[in-house]
């Protein structure tokens, strides 16, 4: 049994929760992801490392309430605890002094961006970031990002906050005004990255991505997560979560995330004729 | 005496009865119902008792089995049970998946002449007999070494390994990466062939007798091996970390929507109770014209769960002819039995798309077997022009697995063969590292539930070996990799 020590809304939306699991926060690195499942009938989820304290060994990890399982952990409160957990997975980023960096975040994205744009920067990167979202509300950790970074742009889709604007308008002028960017990590929807990628490949500029594909496993035993990367099938589980982006197949990408989108609405809906429209 | 007991007529093998064919097709309850006490009884009084018996040498655990028999012929149902407990940990379980036709029973005297005696029934019966009578009693602790020894994976052989491990007085913990321990056992096999109860009293068992048992501890990520052999004090570890990452069929279209690895298939259906969505909460898709490919255990287990999932048509796709099919003879019949359509001699070539990402056909080839291969036996090779298409909504390669490589890149100095699996001395399953032993499917490649055992416990052995000795001997795996 895995305890929420901390519970904290970031929006109506989007929650985080800071667990105890004291051996996986000893060997999170950013990049890493984690799988959890809430109760005995739960499906396992991965959800990403957001952040970790080896000396309270907790983790924190952030998460939009989308289906049934998300929801159902969006009621779980400090001092609740979720049966299984299973972590750190995946490879985690690379890191080195790059030079000049750009860290893109959007919606959800930016909690995995965070521990990715602190270790770059900690390794002498000038870091950049750009966090996006589509409304004011959904943006958070602003004061997190503005720490790492020398940099910070924020977007929101509807112009209530920051500029009016999607992620790839001020990468596109970033990448156009400095020829010195080594490299663009982007996180978020498959279809933020897509873009981010068809703007780095204008100006050929190295781009990492974070891929969230449906897994059961997670330790590549399934195969679940495939993805396409330069023409080769790769798990997302074991072979990355990250991969050069620009040679993604992200149409595969959202085609497979929607495999379940009718067993996900019978779900739902269960859930909420039993939790009475929670 | 042999030629008088030979020339009287052997009676009739008592048949375990099961569930019919067209209604068990539609549920994941037991097929086999088991024997009665009577039925146990008769069965085994058709053992001959042979003074030299030969059965034994064919169990790849070498069970006591006439001993056993004899023990049920006097109706000590129990102490039979124990019998068996002496050199299986898993009784239950080995009596239902092991290839006993193969195996012992292949070599029962009856067998020339007649059926065999039902080995594998009778162990079924008095393991089920004492848990559901007796409790499963646990012997007495042996005095404690003060040895620490970490087993890796909680399948069959991780499982057998730790059972004789802490009766040699060891403390022993077992890692799991899973949710729930038992792995193939519990993700792999279904619930028809193996209730998932019975591997949770098993792995109980197991527990009780000492074992820590620890899961959602995947090894290699949450701690090394040498975090264990050193800043964890462990001083052995044994690697039985199984199969691995499914092989796909490399052919265009393999990662449409509804095309899933047997792994994932079963993965869901048996470890997730997908069968049981939305009660429980994982989905999958249950497919109308359903196709399987391979023909190995694991695909008549694909296909037969398709099946219970409410597929109208399961075909099972092989492209060699049946007699060169893998799996047992049994589970091939009971796949018949239930309406599987072999389409044998027939190769995969592409996935066809319903132009929204989800599979809507599969185009195949016919195939003709000619000259034999490295394997032994006769190479399919394809016909010209008889391409054909056949619709589907669900497809399942089931066409084995290769080692993931999570645990042993990051294990200094443990030599791997060229395709991955670790390099280990069969007889121990020493491998190039001091201190750490491999065995099961991580060595061999995937095979059976019993073989792993076998290898679980040439493990514990040469574990208990390696302490009262300190011997390393890795001479043996030179040029091996």
């Amino acid at each position: 049994m895995f305890k929420i020590l901390k519970k904290e809304e970031l929006s109506d939306l989007v929650i985080l929760f800071e667990i105890e699991a004291k051996d996986i926060a000893k060997k999170a690195r950013a990049g890493n992801f984690f799988v959890l499942k809430i109760h005995e009938q739960g499906e396992r989820i991965p959800l990403t490392i957001a952040d970790f304290d080896r000396d309270r060994g907790t983790i924190t990890t952030v998460f939009q309430k989308m289906g049934k399982t998300t929801h159902h952990l969006g009621t779980l409160n400090e001092g609740d605890s979720i049966l299984d957990m299973t972590g750190p997975l995946g490879i985690h980023s690379h890191i080195e002094n790059f030079g000049k960096v750009v860290c893109v975040g959007g919606g959800v994205g930016i909690a995995p961006t965070f521990p990715i744009a602190r270790a770059l920067k900690e390794a002498g990167n000038a870091v950049i970031s750009i966090i996006g979202a589509r409304t004011k509300e959904l943006i958070f950790w602003e004061d997190k990002m503005r720490a790492v970074s020398d940099e910070l742009i924020i977007v929101t889709d509807d112009g209530s906050y920051g500029q009016k604007a999607v992620v790839t308008t001020p990468l596109d002028a970033l990448l156009r005004e400095n020829q010195d960017i080594k490299l663009v990590y982007a996180i978020g929807p498959a279809i933020m990255m897509k873009f981010v990628c068809v703007t780095t490949e204008k100006h050929n500029a190295k781009t990492i991505v974070s891929l969230n594909s449906i897994m059961v496993d997670a330790t590549g035993m399934c195969g679940a997560c495939r993805v396409e990367v330069g023409g080769e099938t790769k798990f997302a589980c074991v072979d990355g979560p990250e991969f050069d982006g620009r040679k993604v197949d992200f149409n595969l990408l959202m085609s497979r995330q929607r495999m379940y989108i009718e067993e996900e609405r019978v779900a739902m809906e269960r859930y909420k004729e039993k939790s009475g429209g929670n | 005496m042999e030629e008088k007991r030979a020339g009287k007529k052997p009676e009739n093998r008592v048949k375990m009865r099961e569930q019919e064919p067209l209604a068990r097709a539609k549920n994941f309850m037991e097929v086999p119902y088991g024997y009665t006490p009577e039925e146990a009884k008769k069965e085994a009084s058709r053992c001959l008792s042979c003074l030299k018996p030969s059965c034994r040498g064919g169990c790849p655990v070498s069970i006591d089995i006439p001993s056993f028999i004899k023990l049920i012929k006097e109706g000590r149902f129990i102490e039979a049970a124990w019998k068996i407990k002496e050199d299986n940990a898993m009784p239950a379980v080995c009596g239902r998946v092991c290839p006993q036709e193969i195996q012992c029973e292949s070599l029962c005297i009856l067998g020339k002449k007649g059926k065999p005696v039902a080995i594998g029934n009778l162990e079924r019966f008095v393991a089920d007999y004492e848990r559901d009578n007796a409790g499963m009693e646990v012997p007495e602790k042996p005095k404690s070494t003060g040895r620490k020894v970490a087993v890796i994976g909680s399948g069959p052989g991780g499982l057998s390994c730790a059972a004789d491990l802490i009766k040699s007085g060891h403390q022993v913990t077992l890692f799991e990466a899973l949710h729930k321990a038992g792995g193939v056992l519990v993700y792999g096999i279904p619930e028809f062939r193996l209730p998932k109860v019975i591997v949770e009293k098993e792995v109980d068992y197991i527990r009780r007798l000492g074992v820590d048992v620890i899961v959602n501890a995947l090894i290699g990520k949450l701690f090394t091996v040498d975090e264990l052999l050193t800043e964890q004090g462990y001083d052995a570890c044994f690697i039985a970390t199984g199969a691995g990452l499914p092989v796909f069929l490399g052919i265009p279209g393999e990662n449409l929507n509804g095309i899933y690895s047997a792994n994932e298939f079963l993965t869901r259906a048996n470890l997730m109770k997908a069968y049981l969505f939305p009660e429980y909460d994982t989905p999958i898709k249950r497919g109308r014209n359903v196709a399987v490919f391979g023909g190995g255990n694991v695909a008549m287990d694909a296909a037969r769960v398709a099946l219970r999932l409410g597929a109208e048509k399961v075909c099972l796709i092989y492209r060699r002819s049946e007699a060169e099919m893998p799996a047992r003879k049994a589970e091939i019949h009971h796949a018949h039995e239930e309406g599987i359509e072999f389409m044998l001699l027939t190769n995969p070539l592409r996935f066809i798309d319903d132009g929204k990402g989800n599979i809507s056909a599969v185009e195949c080839i016919k195939m003709e077997l000619g000259e034999p291969d490295a394997s032994g036996r006769r190479k399919p090779v394809p016909v010209k022009g008889s391409e054909f298409r056949i619709e589907i909504d669900v497809a399942i390669p089931a066409i084995g697995t290769r080692p993931n490589p999570l645990l042993t890149r990051h294990v200094p100095g443990l030599l791997l063969n060229k395709r991955g699996y670790i390099v280990a001395d069969y007889e121990t399953g020493m491998t190039s590292k001091p201190g750490v032993f491999a065995g099961g499917d991580i060595i061999t490649g995937s095979a059976t539930v019993i073989l792993a055992m076998g290898a679980g416990r040439r493990a514990a052995k040469a574990i208990n070996d390696y302490f009262r000795w300190k011997y390393w001997d890795t001479a043996k795996l030179q040029g091996s990799g």
